[in-house]
């Protein structure tokens, strides 16, 4: 029996869970299965659903096995590795200097503060479109300062060596404040009386860095890495933009890259979705294993 | 100790300094070629500062596409899909952090695990439904999907559970029904992140260059990201347009920042997620 109240309980609850649990459904739930179902079929996203005719064709795992088996999925990873192997170096030193020099009493902190920060307020398409200059083989201000140091800068976004790592230092510039905001939490958490206690023992400032600062910021630096490596693999507009056809020989194609080109130029709806279902399982396995090996060097102050 | 005094600090600005330039350069070759003629823009060597101050890039930008329209069109989506954000996940969180019922939990788990996936799984599916419903190309499209965001569903609730249950207690004694509850209590009590979120949702909107280049095909529908890149496509070495074009659509969120320091650093330091 339900009372009075009871139903007018239960009234609120659907009604305020309503709008989000149809977006869930529609937006999320659903499309998740659908997604696999097409997966595994050779369906170009226009054609009527007529099973008796083989529209689409189910090819089991036919897809996965073709994307597997080809040159192409190999070189994309390959890619993103090489993007990932120059990117998290770089971005971890850059946004650990940047936290520890905001994490600062001087006057003039507001100032680098904001200055930090601006690339992180601008749209990755406008950033990359300024990338894309300032990249410029001919015109382009950073071989005109390599130039004056004597270097003979390369073609960046039109050289398949340097196409990627052109793309990286864009990355780095317009990622740099966000990740030096996230460490700044982390610094200013960590108990003042540990430095006090160094102090007094004479510790230096690189002892102090690497013996109190780093063990204690490890899980901001655990948190951080597990996103950088997940907005690696996601890679789009500073590929898409700075390098058209996504570089010289394909040297900047990567995964989403990939899936939206199969998808909403060649409506290889099935190849497409097969495809970001690998990477969906790529994410999932990379922040697993960072998961487990966390245990060996992050330090979780109790 | 009279070392450190003036070591410290002159380390402290040397490497600040350095970063700054870093974070600066790219923005001052913007506006210094947003103000080149066509011409300067092949000049050797380059020109840091233009020689002649020419506004061809900007004008340019207003008459080979609808470049109003698109801020228009950006600032309609950007507040639209913040609105839709807001009051669809403040209703779900009301109810997953103050309503208690049987399986809520479970329900919250299930919106939770949705993050995992990574929005390329789901954009395929929802690109062929909203194409089944004839909503590509328009608005509608566009913001349909801001209904369900559980990242804003997840923040506000863990806001939400800090609100005292005494409040709510009192009120409803009072006789006051849930949704009064809700607008009279809850949503003034959680202004502060409310803002912060809505900042950020904004911003996150404003940017957005994936979801709208699936949707939108027509030029008078485009938003600036989306007007940016297809201008690239065009005038891809028509670098004072770009520049221009680029300069003014991050204007808005610029000054939003100037106003509004506090929330963005909130913001994006609570969730991480961009």
């Amino acid at each position: 029996m339900l009372t009075h109240r009871n139903r007018r309980k239960w009234l609120t609850i659907i009604l305020f869970l309503l709008p989000s649990s149809i977006g869930l459904l529609v937006f999320s739930v659903i499309p998740i299965f659908y997604s696999l179902v097409i997966s595994f079929t050779d369906w170009n996203g226009l054609n009527p659903w007529n099973l008796a005719a083989g529209t689409p064709d189910f090819l089991g795992f036919g897809n996965f096995k073709e994307i597997l088996a080809g040159e192409e999925f190999w070189r994309v990873l390959k890619n993103t590795m090489y993007y990932i192997v120059l990117y998290i170096p770089l971005i971890l030193v850059a946004s650990v200097l940047a936290a520890v020099l905001l994490n600062n009493t001087y006057k003039a902190i507001g100032l680098y503060r904001v200055v930090f920060f601006i690339p992180v307020l601008t749209s990755w398409v406008a950033a990359a479109l300024i990338w894309k200059w300032l990249l410029s083989d001919d015109y382009g201000p950073i071989n005109a300062i390599l130039g004056f140091v004597g270097i003979d800068g390369p073609a960046w976004l039109q050289d398949r060596t340097w196409a990627m790592p052109g793309i990286v230092f864009a990355s780095i510039w317009k990622d740099m404040g966000f990740f030096a905001l996230i460490m700044l939490g982390g610094l200013q958490g960590i108990n003042p009386t540990y430095y006090e206690a160094a102090n007094i023992d004479g510790a230096n400032f690189w002892s102090r860095f690497t013996r109190i600062t780093l063990p204690l910021l490890s899980p901001m630096l655990f948190f951080v890495l597990v996103i950088c490596i997940i907005n690696s693999f996601q890679l789009f507009p500073q590929v898409m933009i700075m390098t058209q056809d996504a570089g010289p020989y394909g040297s900047t194609q990567v995964m989403v890259e990939r899936i939206y080109k199969y998808a909403f130029k060649y409506y290889k709806m099935g190849y497409a979705s097969s495809f970001s279902w690998i990477l969906f399982v790529i994410i999932f396995a990379f922040t697993i294993v960072q998961m487990k090996l966390q245990r060996k060097w992050v330090h979780y102050d109790s | 100790m009279t070392r450190s005094r003036f070591v410290q600090p002159l380390l402290f600005y040397v490497f600040a300094s350095i970063l700054a330039v870093f974070a600066l350069i790219p923005f001052f070759w913007m506006v210094s070629t947003s103000l080149k003629s066509k011409g300067a823009l092949i000049s050797i060597p380059i020109e840091w500062i233009p020689e002649k101050i020419s506004f061809e890039g900007y004008s340019k930008i207003f008459t080979v596409f609808p470049f109003a329209k698109a801020i228009f069109n950006s600032l309609f989506i950007s507040v639209a899909s913040t609105g839709i954000v807001l009051v669809s996940a403040l209703m779900a969180a009301y109810v997953f952090a103050k309503i208690e019922f049987k399986g809520r939990e479970a329900v919250f788990a299930l919106f939770l695990a949705t993050m995992m996936v990574p929005g390329q799984v789901t954009m395929i599916p929802v690109f062929l439904v909203l194409k089944e419903f004839q909503l590509l190309n328009s608005f509608t499209g566009l913001l349909l999907p801001s209904v369900f965001n559980p990242f804003a569903i997840f923040m506000l609730r863990q806001f939400i559970k800090t609100i005292h249950n005494d409040f709510l207690d009192a009120a409803f004694i009072d006789g006051a029904s849930q949704p009064n509850i809700f607008l009279r209590i809850i949503v003034p009590l959680s202004m502060p992140i409310i803002a912060t979120l809505g900042i950020v949702t904004f911003m996150g909107a404003w940017n957005d260059y994936f979801w709208p280049l699936i949707v939108l095909s027509d030029r008078e529908l485009m938003t600036l990201p989306l007007a940016l890149s297809s201008l690239n496509g065009q005038y891809g070495s028509e670098y004072n347009t770009l520049m221009a074009g680029s300069l003014i659509s991050m204007l808005p969120i610029i000054v939003l920042y100037m106003f509004a320091q506090g929330f963005f650093k909130a913001g994006l330091q609570m969730g991480g997620i961009k």
